[in-house]
């Protein structure tokens, strides 16, 4: 590990360190998702093929990994933005993060139902 | 430069002004970053000004339109189980949608390739290794930039 990459910033360190991974996440997700949606240019069956695959259980859990880490780097980005340009935002930097991962935690209870509602059915059937 | 070139310990000779006078009997020491003949005329130009703004403005805008554009796939109107192809041609019929999806295929790419060379930056030491990387990165930016775009354009929605 290069020198100078872990300071002792306490929560705002592990931000950033959180909103890299999952910018690095999310790039490598769009580079596979670009490579899926192209297929409608092949047939429509290889495309409904490949996206049946998106609704089972294993990939809707997969699929909530994603929104977690969207979330969280649109909400942090949007923060860091506001520390930037809003002449108060370092001063509430640590309010703002708490805010960050308040309304994240609330976004994320309520994608439970709309993300993984198909996928308990089809496993405990209803 | 009335005084000799005579370098004290550690202090090297500094440009633009004597070493030692009646104000300054001790050793002048440059400031940091100042401008002397020796700096560049034209740094690097401000691109990593401009890549930073560019961070800025772009995540402000992909905030409406890949939360949109999640809120549309996973969670209006049965979620992912209504994808398909039906499902894709009925979308991109539409205008809207077709600049929507275009504009975040751009912006994310662009963004998401800029914050990895960011990261590339920071963990590749080797110079060698940089170029690789890098070298790698945009061209899997500008590929996926392009066949997003031509997918958007081409469609057809009675391909068979
Ligand atoms: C699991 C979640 C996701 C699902 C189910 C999904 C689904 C889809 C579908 C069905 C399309 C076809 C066109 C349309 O209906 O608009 C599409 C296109 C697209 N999506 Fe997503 N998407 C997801 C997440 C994302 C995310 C997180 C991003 C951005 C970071 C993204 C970026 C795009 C882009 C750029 C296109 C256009 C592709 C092209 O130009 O060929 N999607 N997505
Ligand atoms: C949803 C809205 C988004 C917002 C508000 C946002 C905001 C930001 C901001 C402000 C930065 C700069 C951080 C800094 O300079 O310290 C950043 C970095 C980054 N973003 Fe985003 N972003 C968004 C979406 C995305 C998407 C879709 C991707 C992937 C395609 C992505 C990938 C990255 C990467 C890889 C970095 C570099 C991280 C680093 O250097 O540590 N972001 N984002």
């Amino acid at each position: 590990m290069p020198a100078g990459t872990l300071y002792r910033g306490r929560e705002g360190m592990w931000s950033w360190v959180a909103h890299r991974v999952t910018g690095v996440l999310i790039f490598f997700f769009l580079f596979v998702h670009v490579l899926d949606t192209a297929l409608v240019r092949v047939s429509p069956e290889d495309y409904d093929k490949v996206v049946a695959t998106y609704k089972t259980p294993i990939v809707a859990l997969l699929e909530y990994g994603l929104v977690a880490a969207i979330l969280f780097h649109a909400l942090n980005g949007l923060r860091v933005i506001a520390v930037d340009f809003w002449s108060k935002g370092p001063r509430y930097q640590k309010q703002m993060l708490w805010s960050v991962v308040g309304l994240w935690l609330v976004l994320m209870l309520g994608a439970i139902y709309p993300v993984l509602g198909h996928a308990a059915r089809e496993l405990f059937g209803s | 430069m009335a005084t000799t070139e005579s370098t004290a310990a550690g202090v090297g000779p500094v440009e633009g002004g004597s070493l030692y006078d009646v104000d300054h009997p001790a050793p002048f020491i440059e400031a940091p970053r100042k401008r002397t003949k020796k700096t560049p005329k034209s740094t690097r130009g401000n691109f990593e000004m401009a890549a930073w703004l560019f961070m800025r403005l772009s995540g402000v805008v992909l905030v409406v339109l890949v939360l949109g554009h999640l809120l549309i796939q996973l969670v209006l109107d049965g979620g992912v189980s209504k994808i398909g192809f039906a499902f894709v041609a009925g979308r991109w019929a539409s205008p809207f949608w077709q600049v929507w999806d275009l504009l975040m295929l751009w912006l994310a790419m662009l963004h998401g390739a800029n914050g990895l060379r960011t990261v590339v930056n920071d963990y590749a030491e080797r110079a060698n290794t940089r170029l690789w990387l890098k070298g790698l990165l945009y061209t899997a930016t500008v590929f996926t930039i392009l066949l997003g775009t031509l997918v958007i354009f081409t469609f057809d929605p009675n391909i068979r």
